[in-house]
């Protein structure tokens, strides 16, 4: 199937990707390194009249747990820590199971995937705010916020693991009942 | 199956998630054909489709401009003021180490969700009016369908939530006309998206072209 593409959208075709599983490694890896940085280092730097302060993803949220926020903490919690998190326990699920050419739970794998695909690009919420929050708050020297350098390695591991999941060929999944080739 | 007792390629659709082979089968209005194995659509049927999605799209392309040009936040607090557009939001990242951050989220909000839209309208334009496809049709339908987990303006939108209610009780926000502009890209983005059909979008540009 070399070098062929398809006759409608003109795109390379092939039958499965036999470099899926590596390259889905590799950008999970790059993805959860990247996270390390992120949840040590400040994501934002308020400066006020007479404080300096710097906030962590889970400082934010719980600044906003003491504010009464509950909901909007529980959004930032879910988008910055339990999505993240738990896409990096599913990818490496599906590419475990795929590697011991599992036949077990196909449909929940697959449905398991298409919510990875589906929520991933959420978890780019605190970086938005981030950003919306530093070019609002810039009121000379009674208050500024201004970006962490963790804002850009969260960016980054969400990019890498949006990757990642991008890379999964979930045709995979239903490959394990052929014979061996 | 052996390829000598296969039906003609043209009539078989291959599931994109998980390459089981169907019967493509013409479908009566308004309906949507599943897969028989993981489930997800393959295909729906909507005959005004193609111009609603063309309406939409050149609806969304012209808002989008407006979000991007009218100020979009303005904050007072302790006698001083700040307005904000979209391109502020952006330049946030703009010092130092930060600097390929602003291009990204000028990415993800502004350049992608405009390139899906251009694409869009330039691909699907002449079908609605019947004319034959124009150059590159395909590789700019293909290209708006292969963008679309980049284009996040509706994550966006949540985030300046998520940001207006931090802010509550500390300073007085108000919000601009480019707020409203953007969510109602956001909205129309949706509502577009849910219209696409892939298989019948490139059967109707296959049909065109001949």
């Amino acid at each position: 199937m070399q070098d062929r593409v398809c006759k409608r959208c003109g795109g390379a075709l092939q039958s499965r990707d036999a470099q899926s599983l590596q390259k889905v490694w590799a950008w999970l890896l790059a993805g959860m390194i990247a996270y390390l940085p992120a949840n040590i280092y400040p994501m934002l730097l308020t400066s006020t009249l007479t404080t300096r302060s710097e906030s962590t993803i889970i400082g934010g949220v719980i600044e906003l747990v003491e504010h009464g926020s509950l909901g909007i903490a529980a959004i930032v919690f879910i988008a910055s820590v339990m999505i993240p998190v738990g896409k990096f326990l599913a990818i490496a699920y599906l590419a475990i199971s795929v590697q011991r050419r599992s036949m077990a739970s196909q449909h929940e794998r697959h449905r398991a995937y298409e919510v990875v695909e589906f929520i991933g690009r959420w978890s780019m919420i605190d970086v938005f705010v981030v950003a919306i929050l530093s070019a609002l708050v810039q009121l000379d020297t009674i208050a500024t916020i201004n970006p962490g350098i963790a804002a850009v390695s969260f960016a980054l591991s969400v990019i890498f693991t949006m990757l990642s999941a991008q890379a999964f060929d979930s045709r995979l999944i239903w490959d394990a009942d052929r014979t061996q080739q | 199956m052996s390829a000598a007792t296969l039906p003609p390629l043209d009539d078989l659709v291959a599931c994109p998630q998980c390459d089981t082979l169907h019967h493509a089968a013409i479908l009566p209005v308004n309906a949507r054909a599943h897969c028989k194995r993981c489930g997800i659509v393959l295909m729906t049927s909507q005959p005004a489709a193609m111009a609603r999605i063309l309406s939409l799209a050149l609806t969304a392309f012209i808002m989008m401009i407006a979000a991007v040009s009218f100020p979009f936040l303005t904050l007072d607090a302790g006698g001083l003021h700040n307005a904000t557009s979209v391109i502020d939001a952006v330049l946030a990242f703009n010092d130092g180490y930060a600097f390929p951050l602003a291009v990204a989220v000028a990415f993800f909000i502004v350049v992608i969700p405009l390139i899906r839209l251009g694409a869009l309208i330039y691909a699907l334009g002449p079908l609605v009016r019947e004319q034959k496809p124009r150059s590159g049709a395909r590789t700019a339908f293909g290209l708006a369908e292969r963008l679309r987990p980049w284009s996040m303006a509706e994550i966006f939108i949540v985030g300046v939530t998520v940001a207006l209610i931090k802010l509550a009780g500390m300073a007085a926000v108000t919000i601009g006309p480019a707020f409203w502009a953007f969510a109602g890209v956001v909205v129309i983005t949706v509502l577009k998206d849910q219209l696409i059909c892939r298989y019948s979008i490139w059967e109707a540009l296959d049909r065109a072209a001949r």
